[in-house]
């Protein structure tokens, strides 16, 4: 095969159709449908299959991209499955949430003249993750049982990470979650049109599958401690991946009213308690018609989204700096504003104004404008005078980043940083000897895809510590060609007698 | 009035043996009701096995109970554990749809959908030597624990608590073996002090000078009253506050509330404040968010229990 040039490969990324954004605004099927087969096989031709390839180390679990696209240009799906989940255990979720363009599309040469759009990694690992859950695949792992028992703190994609590489390894794994349902952020976070709960199922299906236990209803700190389960629980070692946690505010006076929220109470009510379901589910919404969302990363992006879907009239997003500083997935901005959500760029709230029932009425902005770079080189908003204005609005959600959750640190000796996340060493080894952290817990609030890139470093170092050989790496068999071979034999084989089995 | 297992639902959720490590094996969902208990035709109280928490539970810390599938998660206070046991035990009032429906379905030997916990800051049983532990409603019960824990911590204990009248009075007997004075106060009169539970304060605060603690658990209405009674005296009053709640564990901020004028949540920062710096107003502001739609959820599901000809009163006194 002639090798593939930038100019020879298809031009335009494959058509992957979405759903209309009037049809789709009003209901919870999701809204990228996904590729179907001939046009991911167009779009794997799209892929140079650099020698060197840059995606591989853009992604944050390292996932061999090339070698995956070549497979499945070869019509052979379920090797390339097997590659893919060699690196990732969750190529369903991470193909619809991963920030793509950040990581492996981000650095792809295709898209690097910028005339070209990258070859659309996720898409096609999407196309792969559902491929293998319509299929029934799972990996085949060939497990070595170990003697070892590791407790993981929290259900998320961190914990489910780390719990999947160290059950491969052969260790006796326990995940506790504290809510009634696994999944962490999958659950009660992204919503259903982004993520189905199907996917979410079949994902920690496949982590059951390697026999690793997940107790719900769990919550670690309070029912017993770190400590505990290094002591008299007998755990050999302990993970904890419990996620960003605290949602914060802003100390605006007007806080206290009747429509305030957070998005993740917005969201783990709608997505976790099915309250869009109200009365046949019994927790309630409470959402108005106006509502307005504080922020513009991707949690404000599904807030407002899942309003929009749950009969808000009019959904206003107030963001204090301008479109490109905002750090939502490209995708979920796009999708949002496709779908008639209203952006407030350079807005910031001062004050949320209320009726004589408790309820809001009102939220008081003013307008902002970009000052000189700061000392990172990003450019701060400043307020400018007398620019304040009422906007009106019976709900107003707070999208503005997460605060680190205290249990763990109320309860035990874990050291945290000034912040109040958990202090770990670069082998994500914690104050305490055979405890280790990952995720938004250790870094504050960042993707999915880090979250299970941290799960899977903490696995190795838990192997490390307690001597496990790496059973991450995987033996590939030598490639056969007549290289380093003496007229068709083997050099090693140069001295073998060659018998005659009658 | 009590409820009690049969003998073959018995044997199979009986209590652990002593001696067995509480955390072998952790349930994950389907929560074993020992014994149920009716106080009155609305309150009722239900005593679940899980060792675990039994051991870990302290008095002032709450559970979140799941009915099932489709059911709201609803913060409890634990009124009591018995470590020997291994159960805690969780009072009910039957108020809301979802209280409704656990009063008329949850018996001895069925099984809870959700149970999770302990939550919150354990009360801090300080070294007060004389303390006044004061319920009311549903705060009766959970108000227990602590007034034991101070009299095993060495304190001189008076229990004040309030019904509304004296058919609806209970653990009477409990309460007087941790407490050196009680007082009983009922709305008509009918046993005790005639009057609110603010009356029985006054009058402890007023024959004891030195009283160094009062703790009050109770619904919000009340315990601002009480933290209004015990302001000019100077005592410092630890309340436990009940604000609508999510998840628990500090996710998701429904729960905040306003403690010296900053926001704090209570699942993971109480649910124990000091009384005095409480914004109430707010509290209960906040508490009315869902009034509506509670109220709809109420009147929907009497009707279908009308409809499908349930008996409202199913698990109500026998």
């Amino acid at each position: 095969m002639a090798r593939k040039t930038i100019r020879s490969i298809p031009q335009l990324r494959a058509h992957m159709p979405v759903q209309e954004a009037e049809v789709r605004a009003h209901n919870f099927d999701e809204v990228a449908l996904g590729f179907d087969l001939d046009n991911a096989l167009v779009e794997c031709e799209r892929c140079l299959v650099c020698p060197q390839p840059a995606c591989i180390e853009g992604c944050p679990v390292n996932i061999d991209i090339p070698g995956f696209i070549t497979r499945m240009i070869k019509h052979d799906y379920r090797a390339a499955y097997d590659l893919l989940t060699d690196s990732t255990l969750l190529p369903a979720v991470c193909g619809r949430v991963c920030p793509q363009e950040d990581q492996c599309e981000g650095v792809c040469p295709v898209g690097a003249g910028g005339t070209l759009e990258p070859v659309a990694i996720g898409r096609l690992e999407r196309w792969l993750g559902d491929k293998a859950i319509a299929e029934g695949w799972r990996k085949v792992s060939h497990i070595e049982r170990q003697p070892f028992r590791v407790g993981i703190v929290g259900s998320g994609p961190a914990g489910m990470a780390c719990a999947a590489d160290l059950a491969k390894a052969g260790c006796r794994v326990t995940i506790f979650e504290a809510l009634h349902e696994p999944g962490g952020v999958l659950r009660y976070g992204i919503p259903e049109f982004r993520l189905p709960n199907s996917v979410v199922d079949a994902e920690i299906g496949a982590i059951e599958a390697l026999g690793v236990e997940i107790k719900c209803n769990t919550l670690v700190g309070r029912l017993f401690t770190i400590e505990q389960m290094l002591g008299e629980m007998g755990y050999d070692a302990v993970f904890i991946g419990t996620g960003a946690g605290s949602p914060r505010f802003m100390d605006l006076p007007g806080e206290g009213l009747n429509g305030v929220l957070s998005a993740n109470e917005l969201l783990t009510r709608c997505n976790l308690m099915r309250a869009g379901q109200f009365p046949a589910y019994d927790t309630p919404l409470g959402l108005g018609k106006r509502v307005a969302v504080i922020g513009a990363g991707n949690t404000a992006m599904d807030a407002m989204r899942v309003s929009l879907r749950l009969g808000a009239e009019q959904v206003n997003c107030i963001y204090r700096r301008t479109e490109t500083e905002c750090p939502a997935r490209k995708e979920e901005l796009h999708h949002a504003e496709e779908e008639g959500i209203e952006f407030h760029w350079l807005t910031n709230p001062v004050e949320i104004l209320g009726d004589e029932n408790g309820n809001v009425r009102a939220l008081r902005c003013v307008r902002m404008e970009l000052g000189a770079p700061d000392d990172s080189g990003r450019r701060s908003p400043v307020v400018i005078p007398g620019s304040e204005f009422d906007f009106e609005a019976d709900t107003v959600v707070y999208a503005i980043g997460t605060s680190p959750n205290p249990i763990l640190g109320q309860t035990s000796k874990l050291k945290l940083d000034k912040r109040g996340y958990i202090q770990c060493d670069d082998t994500l080894a914690t104050s305490l000897a055979g405890v280790y952290a990952g995720g938004d817990i250790v870094t504050g609030a960042a993707t999915v895809i880090l979250a299970m890139g941290a799960g899977r470093k903490a696995a190795a170092s838990i192997k490390d510590y307690l001597g496990i050989r790496d059973s991450a790496r995987v033996y590939a068999p030598e490639p056969a060609g007549l290289e380093g071979s003496l007229f068709g034999i083997d050099l090693a084989e140069r001295n073998f007698t060659h018998v005659r089995l009658i | 009035m009590t409820d009690h297992n049969d003998a073959g639902a018995a044997g199979a959720t009986a209590a652990p043996q002593a001696g067995a490590n509480p955390y072998d094996d952790i349930r994950s969902k389907g929560f074993p009701i020992l014994t149920r208990t009716n106080f009155s035709d609305v309150t009722f109280l239900l005593e679940v096995e899980h060792p675990a928490m039994a051991r870990a539970a302290k008095p002032g810390q709450f559970v979140i109970v799941i009915l099932d599938e489709h059911g709201e998660r609803v913060p409890l206070t634990i009124a009591d554990f018995d470590r020997d046991r291994g159960t805690v035990t969780l009072v009910v009032q039957a108020v809301g749809k979802s209280t409704r429906q656990m009063q008329a379905t949850l018996h001895a030997g069925g099984t809870l959908y959700g149970l999770v916990g302990p939550m919150g800051v354990p009360s801090h049983t300080s070294s007060a030597k004389k303390v006044v532990c004061v319920g009311g409603g549903l705060g009766v019960a959970p108000v227990y624990p602590q007034a034991r824990a101070f009299k095993e911590a060495g304190a001189y204990v008076i229990g004040v608590v309030g019904f509304r009248n004296k058919d609806l009075v209970f653990w009477e007997e409990k309460f007087r073996a941790v407490c050196d004075e009680f007082i009983i106060c009922t709305d008509d009169g009918s046993v005790g002090i005639k009057g609110l539970v603010t009356l029985g304060i006054e009058k402890a605060l007023g024959e004891h000078v030195d009283v160094d603690e009062v703790v009050v658990i109770g619904p919000p209405i009340m315990m601002k009253g009480c933290v209004e009674t015990t302001r000019p005296y100077k005592v410092k009053t630890m309340v436990s506050l009940n604000p609508i709640m999510v998840d628990g564990t500090g996710m998701c901020g429904g729960c905040r509330v306003k403690v010296d004028d900053r926001i704090r949540f209570a699942c993971v920062d109480g649910p124990d404040f000091d009384g005095h710096k409480v914004d109430f107003n707010d509290l209960m502001l906040r508490l009315k968010r869902y009034k509506a739609q509670e109220r709809d959820a109420l009147e929907r599901y009497d009707e279908n229990c009308r409809r499908l000809q349930v008996p409202q009163d199913a698990g109500g006194v026998r």
